[in-house]
């Protein structure tokens, strides 16, 4: 690899161009992570004396952000996404295959430093796995043959930028396309009604057409906007606009599409908001997985500047100014909680704060926020131009409209999918080609499991609601994977802050690998039911609140996947026991009978 | 009056802090051997359980002689309690899990500073080392937690009062509360 400019000289540079910025912090160790593979005693030292913070308040970022490391990974630093439909594609066996072909131990980089082989929560790539990223590049549809390729590209020390293009393609895969996607962008449009009509007549549309949040909760979107214009009645345009870009719910991926083929009208969406609540400010938070699109995004904001559509005095209007900067994540899958993502935004751990305050109120650096998902700001947009009857002639009463469908696991044709609010689990099962089906979890790891005696149910908030992901599991499968796939996941992600979420979320993931392990008893599965209650009655957010549902959802509706695991005792140690005093028979030289586990007891 | 309930104690991976905080119910230990006669426990040096109704056990499992007293414990007794962090957790000594055991026992007995005579020992007399210290409750079952590093003596008053006499046990914020 060609050598580095020192650490020190690039952190000076990245301070010095943006007048050393603390709410930037995430983004100065982003870039030196980007550059250095890990984050130098030298730039923590330089960052601290800089933006006058703690070195310990530094290093506790680079703590919490997976994607951040305090000690060099491989030059090439591969993660394999880790979500349950990677499994399924065969991502394990390709892991183990790399590992072997390249030398090295999962996690831990090879002696020479050349590379480091890692898993990571789900990439967003359902639809075209398995998926690894690549030094913060995605790489899909792997097979034997990238493998291959890929472990020879490494040893010959081929550069990033010269591997061949094909390996970085990402596809859309949009397999249904209704009001939103049929339509051209709107290319200002939205932004013209606005000047031409006035902000309330526009308000009025998006109120009257009943827009809902698509971000999972399915909060009114006029109301969340009313309340933040409500929030502080000067004239100063100080509230600001989130576009929550973070789509880290496993199975979800249809941001990722928007982002890349529809950004114009998701940032003319977020211009609109801010010209009915008064903002100045709009922060794209765009996950850090998706990096890759970062470039692009830029790109279509730069041009919308020169279209007038952004920056001041938007389309000619004296005093309508607004402008968008992109955040990137680090690996965080709660920072998709909003007042988790506004910490993050602002240069810290993404903590879920005590809400209320809500961000309406006090968000972004304290003040008035609104936060909404990619597709809510598309879809605002769109009925701006198109009128509140357009949107609210599809969907149902209480959800109007329609909403994106992330579909990948067991079926023909995985991908995106755009339906009217009310279409049934098995329209959609018939639509993507799935046979033979024995679950559909929707909305994703803290979402359902459903039984086929449930897919005459429809996706909408007033049964099944849903932020977009939508995985199909074949008669075939073992459900218990999908949840231990799933405990796994959100003890990765808890953010330690509440013990209900942190310590319960460790026994359920403890309890559930007993049980595959075939090591439990009917009390365990007890157990199970009564620390996924408290877990979710306790817990201080929506993370720690739905992380026990894919053991009590399957426990009521797919008792037989623990009952075929469950052994007959009542009760049996978690690991074996005498197994457990190899390290130690080696280590003394002992097989004495006080070298084992006494059988009589 | 009926006869009194059985109690026994003991300590595994622990430091006997949990012991040394149920000392601390102070003059209220007179009220107790009132309520309970105590069985096996360091308080009384009787080193073999017969049955118990109430088993008390501090500390983890880090060894075959823990896992042998504490299977030992829960045959012979109706109610078993993981007592203190170290029982819940592993605790302290648990912090050990993030190394090998190898790594352990040779920076004591090997490459540890002032070390003599470097060998790993061997003497069938020291009970072996499992490779991970665990929480009781993965090696028996355990029908009650009682959480604190130690719990306070007031913690495990309410709790024995509650238990022996029958009554659901509730305790308050100020007896589980640690900052
Ligand atoms: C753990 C957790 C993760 C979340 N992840 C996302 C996410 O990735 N994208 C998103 O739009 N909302 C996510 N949300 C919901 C947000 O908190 C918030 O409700 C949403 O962004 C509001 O936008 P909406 O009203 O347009 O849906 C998440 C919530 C929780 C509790
Ligand atoms: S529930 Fe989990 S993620 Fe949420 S605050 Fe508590 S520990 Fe953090
Ligand atoms: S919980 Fe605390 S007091 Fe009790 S044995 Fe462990 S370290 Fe000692």
């Amino acid at each position: 690899m060609v050598a580095l400019p020192d650490p020190e000289d690039f952190t000076r540079e990245l301070l010095v161009a943006s007048n050393s910025d603390r709410g930037r912090l995430l983004q100065y160790l982003h870039a030196i992570q980007q550059r250095y593979s890990h984050i130098p005693e030298t730039s923590v030292h330089q960052l601290a004396l800089a933006l006058r913070l703690s070195e310990s308040r530094i290093r506790g970022v680079i703590g919490f952000y997976s994607f951040l490391h305090d000690t060099p990974r491989g030059d090439y630093d591969i993660l394999f996404s880790d979500s349950i439909t990677d499994h399924m594609l065969g991502s394990r066996v390709l892991l183990g295959d790399l590992c072997t072909r390249l030398g090295v131990e999962p996690g831990l980089p090879r002696a020479d430093g050349r590379v480091t082989v890692d898993v990571t929560s789900c990439t967003g790539m359902c639809d075209q796995g398995p998926a690894i990223l690549i030094n913060g590049q995605a790489v899909t549809r792997l097979d034997n043959f990238r493998i291959s390729s890929i472990a020879a590209l490494i040893e010959n020390l081929t550069p990033l930028d010269e591997w061949p293009s094909e390996l970085f393609e990402v596809q859309d895969n949009i397999r249904r396309a209704d009001i939103l996607l049929s339509r051209g962008s709107c290319g200002g449009g939205a932004l013209r009604a606005l000047v031409e009509k006035g902000a309330d007549t526009i308000f009025g549309e998006i109120a009257t057409s009943g827009l809902r949040g698509r971000g999972g909760a399915g909060f009114n979107t006029a109301m969340k906007w009313k309340f933040c214009r409500a929030a502080r009645d000067d004239e100063m345009n100080d509230r600001v606009v989130i576009c929550n870009a973070d789509e880290g719910e496993p199975g979800t991926f249809k941001d990722r599409v928007l982002l890349n083929s529809h950004a114009d009208d998701v940032f003319e969406g977020m211009t609109l908001c801010a010209g009915i609540i008064g903002a100045r400010h709009g922060y794209l938070y765009l996950r850090g997985e998706y990096l890759y699109m970062k470039h692009a995004l830029e790109e279509t904001l730069a041009q919308r500047r020169r279209d007038g559509l952004l920056g001041q005095n938007i389309l000619g209007q004296a005093g309508f100014d607004f402008d968008i900067e992109i955040h990137l994540g680090a690996g965080a899958y709660v920072c998709g909680e909003e007042s988790a993502l506004i910490e993050s935004l602002e240069g810290k751990r993404g903590v879920p704060r005590v809400r209320p305050p809500f961000p309406v109120t006090h968000g972004y650096l304290g003040k008035p926020t609104v936060v909404n998902n990619v597709e809510t700001f598309m879809a605002a947009a769109k009925i701006a131009l198109e009128g509140a009857n357009w949107f609210r002639a599809v969907g149902t009463e209480q959800s109007t409209g329609t909403k994106l469908h992330s579909i990948s696991g067991d079926c023909d044709r995985p991908g995106i999918y755009e339906f009217p609010f009310g279409v049934s689990i098995q329209q959609v099962l018939e639509e993507c080609g799935a046979a033979d089906t024995l679950a559909v979890q929707v909305a994703g790891a803290a979402g359902s499991t459903i039984p086929p005696a449930e897919f005459h149910r429809s996706i909408a908030f007033e049964d099944i609601s849903s932020g977009g992901s939508f995985m199909v599991f074949g008669r075939h499968r073992d459900l218990l994977d999908m949840v231990q796939n799933f405990s796994r996941f959100f003890v990765h992600e808890s953010c330690g802050f509440c013990t209900p979420c942190r310590v319960g979320g460790v026994l359920l993931k403890d309890l559930v690998d007993k049980v595959h392990a075939g090591r439990a008893g009917t009390a365990d599965i007890q157990e199970l039911h009564r620390i996924g209650t408290v877990v979710k009655l306790t817990s201080h957010c929506g993370l720690g609140t739905e992380a026990a549902n894919p053991v009590l959802d399957t426990l009521g509706k797919f008792p037989s996947i623990y009952e075929k695991h469950l052994t007959q005792a009542d009760y049996q140690p978690a690991f074996d026991l005498d197994a457990a005093l190899q390290d130690a028979r080696d280590l003394s030289g002992r097989d004495d009978a006080g070298a084992h586990i006494r059988t009589d007891l | 009056m009926t006869e009194k309930l059985k109690l026994a104690t003991a300590s595994l991976c622990g430091c006997f802090g949990c012991h040394m905080s149920l000392l601390d119910i102070d003059e209220r230990i007179l009220e107790l051997v009132q309520l309970v006669e105590f069985d096996r426990s360091p308080f009384t040096d009787i080193k073999k359980i017969g049955h118990c109704d109430i088993g008390i056990i501090e500390g983890g499992v880090a060894n075959a002689e823990n896992v042998e007293v504490l299977r030992e414990f829960r045959a012979h007794c109706k109610v078993l309690i993981a007592f203190g962090a170290c029982a819940i957790n592993g605790g302290i000594p648990a912090m050990r899990n993030q190394f090998e055991l190898k790594e352990c026992l040779e920076e004591s007995y090997v490459d540890g500073i002032g070390v003599y005579n470097r060998m790993i020992p061997d003497d069938p007399e020291i009970p072996m080392l499992l490779n991970k210290v665990h929480p009781i409750h993965e090696v028996v079952q355990i029908d009650h937690f009682l959480p604190g590093c130690p719990p306070s003596g007031d913690a495990i008053w309410t709790f024995l009062t509650g238990l022996i006499e029958g009554r659901p046990v509730s305790l308050p914020y100020g007896q589980i509360r640690y900052d």
